[in-house]
């Protein structure tokens, strides 16, 4: 098994944390994983993204050039991670803020409006989890439950309401399938 | 086993070095090495340790000297562009006999080049990159575990040979995020015996004196020669590198750090199709793996050298081999990522004998 994984959006999205939210799931989960962030001359408010990798073997480049899954959660990262993703592969879409549609014929799409989820859940900043929850249901990958046992690990600070609203956002996204 | 962790390249060689000892930091912020000061910052003084933030990496590294005078296991890092303004520092250190631990975690270059991972400072960590005959030990780490666990070596083989040591890693390993775990028992310093030649309160006894010259006519030259001595030691006891497949291998990749592990993923694929890949990983970039090298070139007839640099490393193996097999070169400048397909392509074009030899059988 091997998933090598995009997550992109705008600074602030969580792009960041999704990313090694499901990097600790897999490790939790005995498998092989890799994290790295797209660093640098990024701009405030510019796009941010990284790699993840969830693999049973060893992982040779934790930059993944071409994702098995890409998550978009903003409308730049539609145009810049839809050509990239594995033909057969899969590309999740917050449909709250990526008005475009995607071109290719040749992957899975996966609509989610994690947005407005998340202010159904009536936490704004949890629209990741709604993703996270979206990919894990529909790769396979990593299981909700996992990312869920993640959460603590990797945000220490976090209080247990806010964790288990996080849950809920996960098992909201867990919902969407692929059209 | 202890509950492995999740941690960024950076901060596993932050949290590497206190366990190994380390307990004075100088440095200043660059780019993609700028968690290891952070880590430092708040970490060092929870174990009774001193980090400083100097005002240039020129006056961290004397700072770093300073230190090491006093015996103390101590560290500065940077990346390309601040560790080239810290080798007059490190000429010095290594002139003055003295045992600081150097991270460079490398970007693109020459000069301010960009912030992405390569490994184009290959030379200068091999060759000394300061002024004058010296020698520095230098580990390349693959992994974040390794970057978590090389400094104990490199305090090891500083202090028992009294060398400054370097790790050699780069933007990716120290961006990246990976489970590590830490194999050596943490060091408490106040267990370690002061060197005899450190300097501090000398009531009672002889005062010491560390410097890295020697006005006398001919001083500089028994000072070399002595060092020379321990530079053999080096080169015959702390030789590390790291073999997969290499017993039937018809090519040897050869290649250090971020490049290995993309040449693992080449030839397991190569290995699919049937081709007789293997690799040999260089550890230690000095001491190079010379010896070992000599051996295969006796069986082995293509050896490929996989660099994220114009060619640096090459040039070692070339030497090692000196015209017994060919040796062919893959090498991407610029912080350009190297991809498993790239290499397969370019080791089927060895084995069709359409690629020009950086070195050919003589």
């Amino acid at each position: 098994m091997y998933q090598g994984i995009r997550i992109s959006g705008f600074g602030g999205q969580g792009v960041i944390s999704a990313g090694v939210l499901l990097a600790q799931a897999g490790m939790m989960e005995g498998k092989e994983v890799s994290f790295f962030p797209a660093y640098g001359a990024e701009m405030r408010g510019g796009t941010a993204n990284c790699s993840v990798v969830v693999a049973t073997d060893q992982v040779s480049t934790p930059i993944v050039t071409a994702p098995d899954t890409a998550i978009v959660l903003n409308e730049p990262s539609l145009a810049k991670f839809e050509p990239m993703v594995k033909p057969g592969g899969l590309l999740i879409i917050n449909t709250s803020l990526v008005n475009s549609k995607p071109t290719r014929k040749d992957i899975k799409i996966l609509n989610v409006p994690c947005n407005e989820i998340a202010a159904e859940l009536g936490n704004a900043k949890i629209m990741n989890m709604v993703a996270m929850g979206a990919f894990a249901a529909a790769t396979g990958a990593v299981t909700v439950d996992a990312i869920a046992k993640a959460l603590p690990k990797v945000y220490k600070k976090l209080k247990p309401e806010v964790i288990e609203l996080n849950v809920k956002a996960l098992k909201r996204g867990a919902e969407f399938k692929v059209n | 086993m202890a509950e492995k962790k999740l941690m960024k390249g950076n901060e596993a060689l932050a949290e590497g070095a206190i366990r190994a000892g380390c307990r004075f930091f100088a440095g200043y912020p660059i780019t993609p090495q700028n968690e290891v000061p952070e880590y430092m910052s708040w970490r060092l003084p929870q174990v009774g340790g001193a980090f400083v933030q100097a005002e240039s990496e020129v006056s961290a590294i004397n700072m770093v000297y300073g230190a090491g005078a006093t015996g103390v296991r101590c560290m500065t890092s940077s990346s390309s562009p601040g560790i080239s303004l810290k080798q007059e520092g490190i000429s010095y250190a290594a002139g003055a006999d003295l045992p600081i631990f150097i991270g460079n975690v490398m970007r693109g270059g020459p000069g301010l080049g960009n912030i992405a991972g390569a490994q184009g400072d290959y030379w200068q960590a091999t060759r000394g990159g300061g002024h004058g005959d010296y020698r520095t030990f230098v580990m390349a780490p693959n992994c974040v575990t390794e970057l978590g666990n090389f400094p104990h070596k490199c305090f090891e083989v500083s202090f028992k040979y009294r060398i400054p040591s370097m790790v050699l890693a780069d933007g990716i390993l120290g961006q990246m995020m990976e489970p590590v775990e830490f194999k050596h028992p943490e060091i408490d310093p106040k267990t370690l015996t002061e060197p005899a030649w450190a300097l501090g309160k000398c009531e009672g006894r002889n005062k010491r004196i560390v410097k890295s010259y020697d006005l006398k006519e001919g001083g500089v030259e028994i000072m070399v020669n002595e060092r020379v001595q321990r530079y053999k030691q080096i080169e015959q006891n702390e030789v590390v590198y790291e073999e997969q497949m290499i017993e039937d291998a018809d090519i040897v990749l050869v290649a250090y750090g971020i490049s290995s592990r993309v040449c693992v993923a080449a030839m397991k694929q190569a290995r699919e199709k049937g081709l007789k890949v293997g690799l040999l990983r260089p550890i230690t970039l000095w001491p190079f793996p010379k010896a070992r090298l000599i051996e295969l070139s006796k069986r082995v007839k293509n050896f490929l050298v996989v660099e994220m640099s114009l060619g640096q490393m090459v040039e070692d193996v070339a030497l090692a081999i000196n015209g017994r097999a060919n040796v062919h070169l893959h090498a991407k400048p610029g912080a350009s990522v190297i991809t498993a397909d790239e290499v397969c392509k370019t080791m089927d074009k060895i084995l069709k004998k359409e690629a020009k030899e950086y070195a050919a059988v003589k």
